[in-house]
């Protein structure tokens, strides 16, 4: 028992007067340095040098024009998601679904990409992003209207629904969509010319949509009236109501946004990355996101800058197999590592530990 | 009626990693922790208990070190949730990319160590993991085949379900953790030790994990070592928690359901049915998501997820 005399426990926690921002910055910026070093010791501990394994990553997502697009490409599909759980987040709407509304989008743009290909190129990639656009919005306006119709759980619907996306596209790939030319190997078919996204400066022109997604996401949250409800319902739904707000309407109205975003990624994935629909379209990226969208607190730009650090280290760490015989799971440990700090480091930037007796501060 | 038999206990086998993840998150929610690590600490479990296995041949130390893996990656869990009060779905998710992760690097790194270039669990251990033969009930026929024919893991995790029952609806304990789930800031004024409770209970649901995940690698892929053996198991085993209404009891028929989706496809005939495959995977997370909505629509508080689950509990803000 770490109870005393007068019931005061040894450690406890108490909320801090709020930070400022150059403060919480620097205390993330430590946590950052922090987990490099445990990072650090991970790697030394496997038998190999933290400083000459930490320059390869960043080597590798930089060293050439040919990396350095890799890299960006494997940011488009973490940004335009994040940014649609931050605006479910910022309601308090758990939405873990990204995965699945990712899924949903390049399902919906894949029908137009091979059963549509005789359209004109730019009608008909108008078309998959629309396409991609409502997949991923029917997939979270489901969740969204369970949830403020009979206040269903939201965190374990998502998760659920990204399994049910995930098994449509098998249905299809060994059903309707099957490639006729693959000789019975379930798989679908390659997309043609008219379907795949255009490059611009080397990498498909995701990246721009992500850019501008960026920004308007930023201008919709901080300078619409629509962006201002939904802070207001994610602060107290009693409040919203009171005000006169409309709490059904918002929910489904921004989870149909945000799914709307997922699914425009899941097109970009399908038309610009894989030109084909495959079980991996997502891969994980919906989860990477949420992880993203949370650390980034939020902020559509610092979803940018986190999302680009992920991409250095995911790009890296294929380097660092093809130059040091590791293998990639290392990079998950390492990223595991990482995350673990920078989540735990979180709290000293609304909290403080008062040990017993020292709690001379107050 | 072979084929049911068959079928029975191919669900019962595939079932039953799913029973040990399911009862592990059980507990969890009961502490008021939506913990969505359980595919990482399975598969930190499969790899600690593959491993154990391997250099010693003892099946019990080998489940110790599966339940121990499991423990820890919960304890990771637990610290930055239950002290750090950091985001529980992000923890979560962190904890399933670092658990795979090092299962997986871990198993290279011996299988690269290995001289024959593959990890195979020494004859000794594999016979104990073995179906036992219970003299005079095996030998029924029938019922023997359906009830009396299965490995140690299957017996162990049925009564570790009823165990877990016991200690939920049947002990002080039990009642207190289910109390910290609905509310932790009553269960506290109550001078229920809500940290203590939370990091033990967290932590010995890690380890019921583990246990699962060593099923994974030793049973299913018949003690051989294979990368990601516990592939998904994890998050059906999520699904399952709200499939079974949060129940430990309800676990074990719900785990025989979705063990009987996961084989279903191998045993309806294509020749007299043609149902896709998908359809049978879908199954599990579809019937899940009724459940769901229905428990919701009824507003029926005994079957829905302890109220206080994913919020952390700050004494000083109650």
């Amino acid at each position: 028992m770490s109870k005393t005399e007068k019931g005061v426990p040894f450690i406890r926690v108490e909320k801090r007067a709020e930070r400022t921002k150059s403060q919480s910055m620097k205390l993330r910026i430590l946590s950052v340095i922090l987990a490099l070093i445990a990072g650090g010791m991970f790697i030394l501990a496997i038998g190999y040098n933290p400083f000459r394994v930490y320059m390869t990553i960043i080597s590798g997502a930089f060293r050439s024009e040919m990396a350095f697009q890799a890299t960006v490409k494997l940011m488009v599909p973490l940004v335009i998601p994040a940014l649609g759980i931050t605006l479910a987040f910022k309601m308090r709407f758990w939405n873990i679904g990204a995965e699945g509304q990712i899924i949903m989008g390049s399902i919906f743009a894949t029908y137009f990409a091979l059963f549509w290909w005789e359209l004109p190129h730019v009608v008909l990639l108008s078309l998959m992003f629309i396409a991609g656009a409502i997949g991923g919005a029917l997939w979270g306006i489901i969740p969204a209207f369970f949830k403020a119709r009979f206040n269903t759980n939201e965190t374990l619907f998502t998760l659920m629904l990204n399994y049910i996306a995930l098994y449509t596209i098998s249905f299809l790939r060994d059903g309707a969509w099957q490639d006729p030319q693959s000789s019975g190997f379930p798989k679908i078919a390659r997309f043609g010319e008219n379907a795949i996204l255009d490059k611009v400066l080397g990498v498909h022109m995701g990246w721009i949509i992500a850019l501008v997604l960026v920004v308007l996401v930023y201008i919709y949250l901080k300078y619409t009236k629509q962006g201002y409800e939904i802070s207001v319902v994610g602060e107290s739904q009693a409040t919203a109501s009171y005000a006169g707000m409309n709490y059904k309407k918002i929910v489904i109205r921004t989870m149909a946004i945000g799914g709307a975003l997922s699914g425009i990624a899941g097109m970009i994935q399908v038309s610009g990355s894989d030109m084909t629909l495959a079980s991996s379209v997502a891969g994980g990226v919906g989860f990477t996101a949420i992880i993203i969208a949370w650390l980034a607190r939020l902020n559509p730009f610092g979803i940018l800058i986190v999302s680009f650090l992920f991409s250095i280290l995911e790009k890296g760490s294929t380097v660092m197999q093809s130059t040091y015989g590791l293998s990639t799971y290392s990079a998950d440990v390492l990223q595991g590592i990482i995350l673990f700090f920078v989540l735990g480091c979180e709290f000293y930037v609304r909290y403080r530990f008062i040990i017993r007796g020292k709690g001379g501060t107050e | 009626m072979d084929v049911f038999v068959n079928l029975f206990v191919a669900a019962v086998l595939a079932g039953t990693p799913l029973l040990f993840g399911t009862l592990g998150e059980i507990i969890n929610e009961k502490a008021g922790h939506l913990n969505l690590g359980v595919e990482g600490m399975m598969a930190m479990g499969a790899c600690a208990g593959f491993m154990v296995g391997y250099q010693t041949d003892n099946l019990l130390l080998a489940l110790l070190g599966a339940f121990g893996a499991g423990l820890f990656g919960a304890l990771i869990y637990g610290v930055l949730t239950v002290t750090f009060m950091a985001d529980q779905n992000v923890t979560g998710l962190t904890l399933t990319i670092f658990g795979v992760g090092i299962s997986n690097f871990f198993g290279e790194y011996m299988l690269a160590k290995s001289a024959v270039k593959s990890l195979k669990l020494p004859e000794h251990i594999l016979s104990s993991l073995a179906k036992i033969k219970i003299p005079v009930l095996s030998d029924i026929p029938i019922l023997g085949k359906l009830l009396f024919n299965y490995n140690i893991f299957v017996y162990f995790g049925i009564l570790l379900a009823i165990l877990c029952g016991i200690y939920l609806y049947k002990t002080r304990a039990g009642l207190n953790l289910r109390a910290i789930g609905e509310n932790p800031a009553a269960a506290d004024a109550a001078g229920i030790p809500v940290t203590r409770y939370k990091y033990i209970n967290i932590m010995i649901g890690g380890g019921i994990c583990g246990i699962g995940g060593a099923y994974a690698s030793m049973i299913i892929c018949n003690g051989v070592w294979i990368s990601n053996c516990v592939n998904g198991l994890g998050w059906i085993a999520v699904a399952l928690v709200i499939f079974a209404t949060w129940s430990p009891y309800k676990a074990i028929a719900g785990s025989l359901v979705f063990g009987a989706f996961s084989i279903l496809k191998y045993y309806v005939p294509k020749s007299v049915i043609r149902i896709p495959d998908s359809i049978f995977d879908m199954m599990p997370f579809f019937m899940t998501i009724l459940v769901l909505i229905i428990t919701s629509i009824r507003q029926s508080k005994e079957n829905a997820q302890p109220k206080s689950c994913g919020v952390n509990y700050f004494r000083e803000e109650r």
